[in-house]
């Protein structure tokens, strides 16, 4: 059992309180997974690009990144800390040699998302603790995904905590387990393509990211999962501009969806959304199995 | 009327409130308000009492009910009225999956739609759905009714016994052993009162039945690719 929220604003007046918002409706699917919490939030309109990192040894690995990695790209680069993670921000076109860099110059720390507008947040916890520690209610933004983990197919860790990034701007978050996921790890290896850890739900996103390499567009590659990946999911993934949901055709995780003028929001369950400004009269759904939806700006 | 707000007294004080009320209780009639999603709202009641949620509810709303009339002026989550045993459940809006799992006996009426697996295991309860239910419903359902005004999912009564399947609309795919069955005069009967007694708009004679085959009660080696 995990819990997922996402919340998708048409109204810009709601922007402020994105992060208010999102909180709330985390730390509600608290009961659906105490493990670890996780976020990611699309805002801003830097026209720089974003990395968000994470580190266990903040004090010492964010010490002077900044600096340190500018030098390396040859490029600006500016840091924001947040607790254990920091939003780099440097040229679009330095983001994959900014990558490399920081693998040999914090061996320790991981890049937790890129893109222009994505941010991710997620560590161990309770979802009241991990939102508190980001200060996530403070965001601003266009659209968020949250995830609440209750662990299944692998530890509890910060790298097994959800969202996952699958590509420039774009994430995925999980509720339900896969079970070709060893296999299916071990073929994306033989393609090339890197999972980091022992978690179902990386494999999912390392696959949607394999896929898209191979000229499907997110929308493909969400068709092709129905086919080619066993167990139970119901997937929301973050765009640029939007979001995505994918039931399998089981359809036994559940998921709800509302839309009113101001947003569309989705919610593991109804519980989810009570508290979202018009609930009462929004259009409140639940998305067909095996059938791909998006919404976006 | 009784009030009994959630959001100030609790779930816990509802149910137990609610399951404390017996046959000659002068309380009959009660309303539940900020409901707010909550899971298994009005639970195991015996009495024949009414009780109306004033909102959308969670998982398991109205279970293992007996005698008491429910009606929830919402949608509702998985497993309402799951293993009812007499009484009424109307929900106003749309139900999630597996609404009135194994169900004993009594109405569960769905004024919207439901999801899939709606019946299943259903074991005498009758179901009636305003609108159209999703896949997998009535599977292995053993009695009861389960009438359908809008369309159904794939697989429809697989694996079924004898519950009696009435739809409307379209059937995606049947399951397993399940067949399309005359319409006798006796099933038009019983039609006509389930849907008077769910206030459906509809005539019997619109409706299709489903049953068993009864192919697969008994082991044959012939029908080994079916099971």
């Amino acid at each position: 059992m995990c819990g997922i929220v996402g919340l998708f604003l048409k109204d810009k007046t709601l922007e402020p309180q994105l992060g208010s918002m999102l909180t709330d409706m985390l730390i509600t699917m608290t009961d659906r997974g105490p493990d670890s919490a996780g976020i990611a939030i699309y805002g801003g309109t830097e026209d720089k690009a974003k990395l968000t990192v994470q580190s266990d040894n903040p004090d010492t690995d964010f010490a002077d990144l900044d600096c340190d990695l500018g030098r390396v790209i040859d490029a600006e680069v500016t840091m924001r800390p947040n607790d254990t993670h920091a939003v780099l921000s440097l040229d679009a076109t330095k983001v994959d040699q900014a990558r490399q860099a920081i693998r040999e110059l914090r061996p320790g720390m991981r890049v937790m998302s890129d893109g222009d507008v994505i941010e991710i947040y997620k560590e161990v916890g309770l979802p009241k603790d991990v939102a508190a520690r980001f200060d996530l209610s403070s965001m601003s933004g266009t659209h968020g995904i949250g995830h609440t983990r209750m662990a299944t197919e692998s530890a509890v860790t910060t790298e097994g905590a959800h969202p996952f990034n699958t590509g420039a701007d774009q994430c995925l978050v999980h509720n339900g387990s896969l079970s070709n996921h060893n296999s299916l790890r071990r073929k994306l290896k033989r393609e090339g393509v890197r999972v980091e850890s022992m978690n179902d739900t990386e494999v999912g996103a390392a696959y949607l990211t394999w896929k898209m390499q191979n000229g499907a567009t997110l929308g493909e590659a969400l068709e092709s999962s129905l086919e080619d990946l066993d167990g139970f999911f119901t997937f929301v993934v973050g765009t640029k501009d939007g979001f995505g949901v994918v039931r399998d055709p089981i359809a036994c995780k559940p998921a709800v969806m509302a839309e009113t003028d101001q947003y569309v929001a989705f919610g593991s369950e109804y519980r989810a959304l009570v508290n979202l400004p018009g609930i009462e009269e929004a259009r409140v759904w639940e998305p067909e199995p095996a059938t791909v939806y998006f919404w976006s700006h | 009327m009784q009030t009994y707000d959630i959001s100030e007294k609790g779930l816990r004080g509802l149910n137990s409130t609610l399951q404390a009320q017996r046959d000659a209780t002068n309380q009959t009639s009660w309303q539940v308000v900020n409901p707010k999603g909550s899971h298994a709202i009005a639970v195991g009641l015996d009495a024949p009492i009414e009780v109306t949620v004033k909102g959308s509810t969670g998982y398991y709303c109205a279970g293992m009910n007996q005698q008491a009339t429910i009606k929830v002026e919402g949608s509702v989550g998985p497993g309402v009225a799951e293993n009812m045993m007499s009484g009424t459940v109307v929900i106003e809006g749309d139900a999630s999956q597996y609404a009135g799992a194994t169900g004993h006996g009594g109405l569960l009426v769905i004024k919207g739609n439901a999801s899939s697996r709606c019946g299943i295991s259903m074991k005498g309860i009758d179901i009636v759905v305003h609108g159209n239910i999703g896949h997998m419903s009535a599977f292995m359902a053993q009695a009861g009714n389960l009438v359908v005004c809008g369309d159904a999912g794939d697989a429809l009564g697989d694996s079924l016994y004898e519950a009696r399947l009435f739809v409307r609309g379209s059937v995606k795919s049947l399951g397993a052993d399940c067949v399309e069955k005359e319409m006798r005069p006796e099933h038009i009967e019983i039609l006509k009162d389930l849907l008077e007694r769910a206030g459906a708009d509809a005539k019997p004679e619109e409706f299709k039945r489903y049953g068993s085959a009864r192919k697969l009660y008994n082991f044959d080696v012939d029908n080994a690719a079916a099971y």
